[in-house]
């Protein structure tokens, strides 16, 4: 690795970390300009213009509040719990291809921080790995209703990581690539995988809402029975982490399902339009970002129109539906490609 | 943590103790369930109640009758008309007073508005008790006006203290009527659009079916009414049943359910908003002319302009507004189809100025008996949603 390229992955290090927390901070904004115009209000309006630096002021707020640690939880275990969940979610922005590369005197800088040939097992890695924020957390605030949450954030994670692993394998099946590059790569030319794919994405979207803990699945949470569920206890900015890690989530959920089932940063007869090497990268990460805000807007639109599950039916959903299901697509998956050739 | 024994399989359990309230964000009003858990399943329920008791039955002896008004707004704040007129009727049955008809119709549309407010509180919050929290936001909109309607006849919004001990306080004003024929346009789709959004949804109906259920028989025996009761297939309406304030002249369905379970709450309170709706638009149809409060001078405030030009209108008003009205002796019972049920209102006056002994029949204390039965073996989201779905409410159930 050259000096250059050295000093460009830190400089792309930090854009990438600045793009995700920018992105779930103006998310909050989103989330609450969306709701208020589904539900016929008008949504934050008094800070800045259209309510904008409402984040920026929810993020001070949060800063400057009060830090409350309950006497009878375990100290250190309830500050591990946010730093870890925060963590985990930035780990995962790493590995995805934002674009295709730029090039400048003779060098190609890609725009993804590291194309490891296993990017797809270490984002699930990692996923899995965030689920033990969420469970310190509540474990160690010491609350019964904490706890609860905690016990059915853990659950429904680990039930969930099950299927989407699996939907997932189908798509490692027919690339046979685990790195998300040469997936997105191959998207290049010809129809994305969802066309292929379509119940593996299905299957895998579900899991997203699951794996974030967002409406019908937000159950670690839900107002209505466990108070603040895993976060009961939490305040300032360490409750501020939580929040804004699910964000951060679905950020990342959202650009996963962009790159391996909608062609990532690809778009349709991109090649036609006669672009230089550099514009095209624009383009494409802007399509790419304009695909991301799609996702999103379906995660949003998603927790303001449906109820959530029960426990027991969350489960049910999960191991009884979404697992045989995912195995039946890779069973498919498999006969089709022994029958008609790989694909692409 | 409690160590209990598990007869039928004889095994020792670690149950949680879960203290669900007094200030808990799905429990609507201050109450407090001590729930022994088996992880999310509720072993046994022990609820207490008595956090807003504010001794309603009490300071009715000591306050002359029209003062008692004010107190029954703050029973079921849902449906504050309803208690209101309740009361006035009450009165009316001690003191053997004729109400016009033109009163009485006023009063049906008003008591119907009402339900359906109380109706729409209901069934919006068990929606969001499941999670859907838009739904919720539309059909306030449509409690909103009719809000507005009663600020234009009456004033007041929520604690409305509407009519007067033999009649209205005044006719109906322009805007009112307004106000009703634009709710009557505007509530059906509305409504509507509620019902798609929430009824059918499959996690929504997944949810509510055969959560809290409870047995026609079981709900009789513990004294269940209104809603709760039709919910279980028994067609008990007081309107129907023991008609007043001039219900026999409309005409209207009892919706009535099968299973007893918070989905038939749900699906009796939405036909009952509909039913609620034709007769209000029945009673403007057919309004009749006339006086819209009964000759009752004792009990009803006469015209200022009376008041300063004439001896007797003098006399009675210094009397009501002082509270020494001479009621006769007598022992009634009145009850109205409320909110959520039969209320009723048990009165023994021994001549006094005051009521001798006053005894509001609240239907949620009798609901909340019959909840940690309704709970007991089911999970912890189905007991919230449970809760909600009974319409129980603090200031009701304390008094």
């Amino acid at each position: 690795m050259t000096d250059s390229m050295l000093i460009y992955k830190i400089i792309l290090c930090v854009i990438v970390f600045a793009v995700s927390l920018g992105a779930a901070a103006y998310m909050t904004w989103g989330e609450r300009k969306l709701a208020a115009w589904l539900q016929d209000r008008v949504g934050p309006n008094r800070a800045g213009p259209l309510g904008l630096l409402q984040p920026i002021a929810d993020g001070i707020k949060m800063i400057f509040k009060e830090e409350m640690i309950p006497t009878h939880s375990n100290r250190w275990l309830f500050i591990l719990g946010p730093c870890f969940f925060m963590l985990c979610a930035c780990m995962t922005g790493v590995v995805i291809p934002w674009g295709a590369g730029w090039e400048a005197g003779g060098t190609i800088f890609p725009m993804q921080v590291t194309d490891i040939n296993i990017g797809l097992l270490y984002l699930l890695g990692v996923v899995s790995i965030g689920v033990y924020g969420v469970m310190i957390g509540g474990w160690a605030s010491n609350n019964k209703y904490s706890l609860l949450g905690a016990l059915r954030a853990s659950s429904q994670m680990i039930s969930y990581e099950v299927a989407m692993g699996l939907a997932l394998i189908a798509l490692v099946m027919m690339t046979g690539t685990l790195s998300l590059k040469e997936i997105v790569g191959q998207q290049d030319q010809g129809l994305a995988f969802v066309v292929y794919q379509p119940l593996g994405f299905i299957i895998f979207i579900i899991c997203a809402f699951a794996e974030t803990n967002r409406a019908p699945f937000d159950l670690p949470e839900c107002e209505s029975e466990l108070v603040g569920g895993y976060h009961t206890e939490y305040s300032s900015m360490k409750l501020g982490f939580f929040l804004f890690a699910e964000y951060i989530n679905m950020f990342i959920s959202s650009a996963i399902m962009a790159s391996l089932y909608f062609g990532g940063y690809n778009f349709p007869f991109q090649h036609e339009l006669g672009l230089d090497g550099n514009v095209l990268t624009i383009v494409q990460t802007a399509v790419f970002f304009g695909k991301i805000f799609i996702f999103i807007f379906v995660f949003m639109w998603v927790r303001w129109t449906l109820p959530r599950f029960r426990y027991d039916q969350l489960m049910n959903l999960g191991w009884k539906v979404l697992l045989p299901l995912a195995i039946a697509n890779i069973i498919i998956t498999g006969f089709v490609m022994l029958f008609m050739g790989k694909l692409g | 943590m409690s160590t209990n024994v598990d007869i039928q399989n004889n095994i020792e359990k670690d149950y949680t103790t879960l203290n669900l309230g007094p200030t808990h964000p799905a429990t609507h009003g201050i109450f407090q369930n001590i729930l022994t858990m088996d992880g999310e399943i509720i072993v046994k329920a022990v609820p207490t109640i008595g956090y807003i008791h504010r001794a309603f039955e009490k300071l009715a002896e000591h306050r002359p009758y029209n003062q008692i008004t004010p107190i029954t707004d703050r029973l079921n704040y849902c449906s504050s008309p309803i208690n209101n007129m309740g009361w006035h009727m009450t009165v009316e049955k001690l003191i053997n007073c004729e109400v016009p008809k033109r009163a009485e119709y006023l009063r049906v549309i008003i008591m119907e508005l009402a339900r359906i407010a109380d109706h729409i509180v209901c069934d919006t919050v068990i929606a969001v008790d499941t999670g859907a929290m838009t739904g919720f936001l539309y059909l306030f909109q449509a409690r909103e006006k009719i809000y507005e309607i009663y600020e234009a006849i009456c004033g007041a919004r929520l604690t409305t203290n509407i009519g007067r001990i033999g009649g209205m306080e005044r006719d109906f004003p322009e805007i009112a009527w307004k106000r009703i024929q634009a709710f009557i346009d505007e509530f059906p789709a509305m409504l509507t659009e509620f019902d798609k959004l929430v009824t059918r949804n499959r996690i929504f109906m997944d949810r509510t079916v055969n959560c809290g259920p409870i047995s026609a028989e079981r709900a009789l025996e513990y004294g269940f009414t209104g809603p709760n009761l039709r919910a279980a297939g028994v067609d008990y309406d007081v309107r129907v049943m023991n008609p007043y304030s001039s219900y026999q002249d409309f005409d209207f369905k009892i919706p009535v359910g099968t299973q007893g379970d918070t989905f038939d709450r749900y699906m009796v309170r939405m036909q009952e908003m509909w039913e609620s709706l034709s007769i209000i638009k029945q009673a403007m149809e057919k309004m009749p002319k006339g006086e819209f409060h009964a000759d009752v001078p004792e009990f009803y405030l006469p015209e200022k302009q009376d008041v300063y030009s004439k001896m007797e209108a003098l006399i009675y008003h210094f009397k009501i507004v002082m509270g020494e009205t001479e009621v006769p002796k007598g022992e009634v019972y009145h009850a109205v189809e409320g909110g959520n049920g039969e209320l009723g209102f048990y009165l023994i006056s021994d001549g006094g100025r005051t009521p001798f002994r006053l005894h509001f029949r609240r239907p949620c204390y009798i609901y909340y008996q019959a909840y940690s039965e309704m709970i007991e073996g089911g999970m912890l989201s189905d007991a919230i949603l449970t809760m909600s779905s009974m319409n129980v409410i603090a200031g009701e159930l304390d008094a």
